[in-house]
């Protein structure tokens, strides 16, 4: 018992080593560049959560990661790859920011605000339902044609910023910057300080004379940043996911899919509908996360890249940090923003080229992920001992893992 | 004894004899071999005999050096030895046959032999040095194998004579037989045997693992029974009767033989009309086959396997199209049907392969427990599962059917084999079904779990299920079935009454002679 409680903490704490030992090797990185790696770090972590103004680039940061991390992990909770995430994240701004600007005219805006989540949310879907239903159909792969996707969204993009959907005012300057027009300044989600004032913080926190940390904390809900309320929806909506996955059928079918789409369909289930069906939720979340990145925090839609800006990869990594779970992706997702954030305030603070800030990042993602290999594997030896099969168990699942690329072509329902 | 006696006909020195003593082998929570002493001499099959988890591969692979054990020796000759690899295991002259072949299917013989040994020229082949040693050895052993034939032409009785010339040629005077016989037919296990007896004859010594107690009997002179880790005894083949074995294996007196009570059979329930069909490379895999399956009756069907076994049970479970031909289902056309349709209609199927079609391996007891039925109530209101009743269905599975698992929400597939087979079976017999298919429900899975799950069938039966067995177990076959169904190439070969058929008439019709009484009706 007490050993099983051993392994259960080692295996819990291991990612955590894992980020220590990517920054361990960044540290190398650095000293080679001649900078102090624990004033980096220092430059890292306190710019990323140690103020007012980090912790809510954090979170803003956070929020994209944590809607397509939960649509990353629907999809591979039903067996799927999702690598299409910045095309559904682009396709969904896109739609929103369009329909945001149909919708002017005397419409309230928390209504122009559910209708405009509601559009990116289908875009991503329909970004994600083609690649799902070209795999169940005709066995094309997924990752490939989801990385395809993102292209197509990248190009229609930059046509509809050019040409139909460039902000008029850009033309009359003769500026012709490819980017929309401003939505209606009513159809902004809510600042998190304008929400916390409905519930009656007002004073300034310098004004209440907080100091340190706490308030630090505490000037998020008064003093004014980019923190806004789509922080709140993207919690909410993990909750949701965590309930559709274990609560419902739906999440039930998805999952038995997922797992073993053989049994699911020996037990009568619609393995390619459910296929179809996970991938285009999971576009979905992607295009969710466009949505509200128009909606709290652009308010325009402008080139297709710096608005998905690399969180339809980075959201696969926040995903698997957070276990593929939907609550464990809402803390993965802070982290991982926080990471994004630091880095760039490392940058700053120490003079580091950008590149190396990417090669910090992409080690932590490399440990992070072989750690989950890491800790498949240690299950995996103390499930299989009662046969003392172990190298047995190791061939099968060879074996599977091969049939299973082979099983691409002969998903036959 | 002279020099001459003391060599293999393979010119390599005989194994006189090979101890184990007090072997200990831990994994974490499981003493999986627990101060077993082990022995086999030359001139002599020993079996070993046990249920799954017994700790029969666990020493087996102590032996062929995969795992160090904690304490104990190994004696060679009388002198202790280490076995710290499987090239140990070798040198020493120990070799082994595996229950599945360890061949790769499109290379020949020769290149399959050669597989893993260093080459006499160095970096150049030597296939043909290899195939005329392979002939040598054939000839000394009477083992009829072609050097140069491609394995994915030979029979399987032919590819497990390449296997006994692989371990030959690699010089084992000590053969370990893993359960060696599991895809033969009774004619090729005859065969088999020969070349057994006439090893041992010459002065091999073998282990012979299998849990078909007839065999143990035909072929072995002594049999350790191991159980739980332990070695129960060691006994002379020839002073024990199966009962015994049996008893030695589980710990208590188990019913071999079942009793079928007479039961009047009624209404149709499924028919299969002249159905055709082929797989996906085109190839015909069900030729004109008719069949009727009736309330309350168990129809067998025998064949060996890849015979169109497999096919038959995917057609009537909806999974396999038919070309031509009609599927009838309590009179109802169901020609075509989808696995769901058929599910609703009354058909139940435990799948062959149940790890990879019957269960979801990470999902838990309770979860693999409403596979089918998440959807229906009272299960779920078609969007919500109710966990309430999901975990009461579980319970009441697991104590209805003596399934042993911690809990309901244990993944399955911390489960034994013979419990996940229980729980499969529980599934779908609580569904009520009006036709259960089985397929191979007994293979793999321990004495216990065996005699439980044949009372199950038979309950069934009593109730006026209709039950189609699919097994390679010609034993189950015959004592659990009213009719068999023989299949050979896809195609009927006879329907006979299991009482007025021997295992030797039924071998031939697998084999595909066609008998004149193999049409019953």
């Amino acid at each position: 018992m007490k050993r099983q409680f051993f392994d259960r903490l080692i295996d819990a704490l291991l990612p955590l080593f894992a980020i220590l030992l990517a920054f361990a090797i960044g540290a190398l990185f650095l000293l080679w560049q001649g900078v102090n790696p624990l004033e980096a770090y220092k430059a890292m972590i306190v710019g990323a959560f140690g103020n007012k103004n980090g912790l809510a680039d954090t979170l803003v940061k956070a929020v994209p990661l944590m809607l397509v991390a939960l649509g990353i992990a629907i999809a591979f909770r039903g067996g799927m790859i999702n690598i299409g995430a910045e095309g559904q994240i682009i396709v969904g701004a896109l739609f929103t920011s369009w329909v945001g600007l149909q919708l002017g005219g005397g419409l309230p805006g928390w209504f122009i605000i559910i209708i405009g989540l509601i559009s990116g949310a289908f875009m991503g879907g329909i970004w994600g339902l083609i690649p799902g239903f070209l795999k169940a159909k005709l066995g094309v792969n997924e990752i490939l044609s989801t990385i395809m996707m993102n292209q197509i969204a990248i190009q229609i993009g930059f046509f509809l910023l050019r040409g139909p959907m460039i902000d008029p005012a850009e033309v009359a300057a003769g500026t012709n910057i490819p980017q929309s027009a401003r939505l209606e300044r009513i159809a902004d989600m809510p600042r998190f300080t304008d929400m916390a004032k409905w519930f009656g913080f007002t004073e300034s926190a310098k004004n209440l004379g907080l100091e340190g940390f706490t308030k630090e904390i505490y000037g998020l809900f008064v003093d004014p940043t980019r923190f806004h309320s789509g922080f709140i929806f993207a919690v909410v909506m993990a909750v949701l996911v965590y309930i559709l996955l274990w609560r419902t059928t739906i999440g039930y079918r998805i999952r038995a899919v997922g797992l073993n789409r053989h049994a699911a369909r020996y037990a009568g289930m619609n393995v390619k509908q459910t296929m179809v069906m996970s991938m285009t939720l999971s576009g979905a979340f992607a295009g969710l996360a466009g949505a509200v990145e128009i909606l709290g925090l652009h308010h325009r839609m402008f080139e297709p890249v710096a608005v998905s800006a690399g969180y339809g990869f980075a959201g696969i990594v926040a995903a698997l940090f957070g276990k593929l779970h939907p609550l464990g992706i809402i803390p993965s997702s802070i982290l991982f923003g926080g990471l994004l954030v630091g880095g760039d305030k490392m940058q700053r603070a120490m003079q580091i080229p950008q590149v190396l800030i990417v090669a910090i990042l992409g080690l932590v993602v490399l440990f992070v992920v072989s750690t989950d290999y890491l800790v498949k594997k240690r299950q995996n030896r103390r499930v299989s001992v009662t046969d003392g099969d172990d190298d047995l168990a190791i061939v099968e699942k060879m074996k599977e893992s091969l049939k299973e690329a082979g099983a691409d072509e002969e998903v036959d329902a | 004894m002279n020099d001459k006696n003391n060599l293999l006909p393979s010119g390599l020195p005989r194994i006189e004899s090979l101890e184990m003593r007090g072997i200990v082998k831990k994994f974490p929570g499981v003493l999986a071999s627990d101060h077993v002493d082990f022995d086999v001499k030359a001139g002599e099959i020993h079996a070993l005999l046990g249920e799954n988890g017994a700790g029969k591969s666990t020493l087996m692979k102590i032996l062929y050096g995969l795992y160090q054990p904690e304490e104990g020796e190994i004696l060679l000759n009388g002198e202790p030895i280490s076995i710290n690899s499987p090239t140990d295991s070798l040198n020493y002259g120990i070799g082994m046959i595996h229950q599945h072949f360890m061949l790769v299917d499109n290379l020949t013989v020769a290149e399959n032999v050669a597989l893993g040994l260093k080459s006499s020229r160095g970096l150049r082949l030597d296939l043909d040095v290899v195939s005329a040693r392979i002939l040598e050895l054939t000839e000394k052993y009477g083992l009829n194998v072609d050097p140069n034939a491609v394995i994915s032409k030979l029979a399987v009785g032919e590819r497990q004579r390449v296997e006994i010339v692989k371990a030959l040629y690699r010089g084992a005077a000590l053969l370990v037989l893993d359960e060696p016989t599991a895809v033969l037919t009774p004619q090729e296990v005859d065969d088999l045997f020969v070349i057994f007896k006439q090893m041992v004859a010459d002065g091999h010594a073998l282990i012979f693992i299998s849990h078909k107690l007839h065999e143990i009997f035909a072929l072995t002179d002594r049999v350790t029974v191991l159980r739980d880790g332990k070695a129960i005894g060691t006994v002379q083949t020839s002073d024990i009767d199966k009962e015994g074995l049996a008893a030695m294996m589980v710990g208590r007196e188990v019913v071999l033989t079942r009793e079928r009570p007479p039961v009047t059979v009624s209404e149709v329930r499924l028919k299969l009309e002249n159905v055709d069909a082929f797989n996906d490379d085109g190839q015909q895999i069900l030729k004109n086959l008719s069949m009727e399956i009736r309330s309350g009756e168990i129809v067998g069907i025998a064949g060996i396997s890849g015979n169109g076994q497999r096919p038959l049970a995917e057609v009537v479970a909806g999974l396999q199209k038919i070309s031509s031909g009609r599927v009838l289902m309590d009179g109802n056309d169901v020609t075509g049907f989808a696995p769901l349709q058929m599910i609703n209609a009354g058909l139940s199927y435990i799948p062959e392969e149940r790890m990879h079609d019957g269960v979801i391996k990470d999902f838990s007891v309770e979860e693999n427990a409403i596979l089918q039925d998440n959807v229906n109530a009272p299960f779920s209101n078609g969007i919500f599962l109710n966990f309430k009743v999901i975990s009461d269905h579980a319970r009441r599975l697991i104590q209805d059917f003596n399934i042993k698992t911690p809990s309901r929400e244990t993944p399955i597939k911390n489960l034994s084999g013979g419990n996940i087979q229980k729980l499969i079976l529980a599934r779908e017999l609580a569904r009520d079904p009006r036709v259960l298919i089985a397929a191979q429900p007994t293979r793999g899975v321990d004495i216990g779990a065996t005699e439980y799950i044949h009372a199950q069938l038979l309950k069934g039966r009593v109730e006026g299920l209709a039950t189609i067995l699919i097994s390679e177990d010609l034993d189950e076959v015959m004592a659990m079935s009213d009719r068999i169904i023989v299949l050979f190439h896809g195609q009927i070969m006879g329907i006979v009454n299991s009482d007025e058929i021997t295992a030797a008439e039924l071998g031939l019709m697998m084999a595909g002679e066609q008998s004149e009484s193999a049409f019953i009706e």
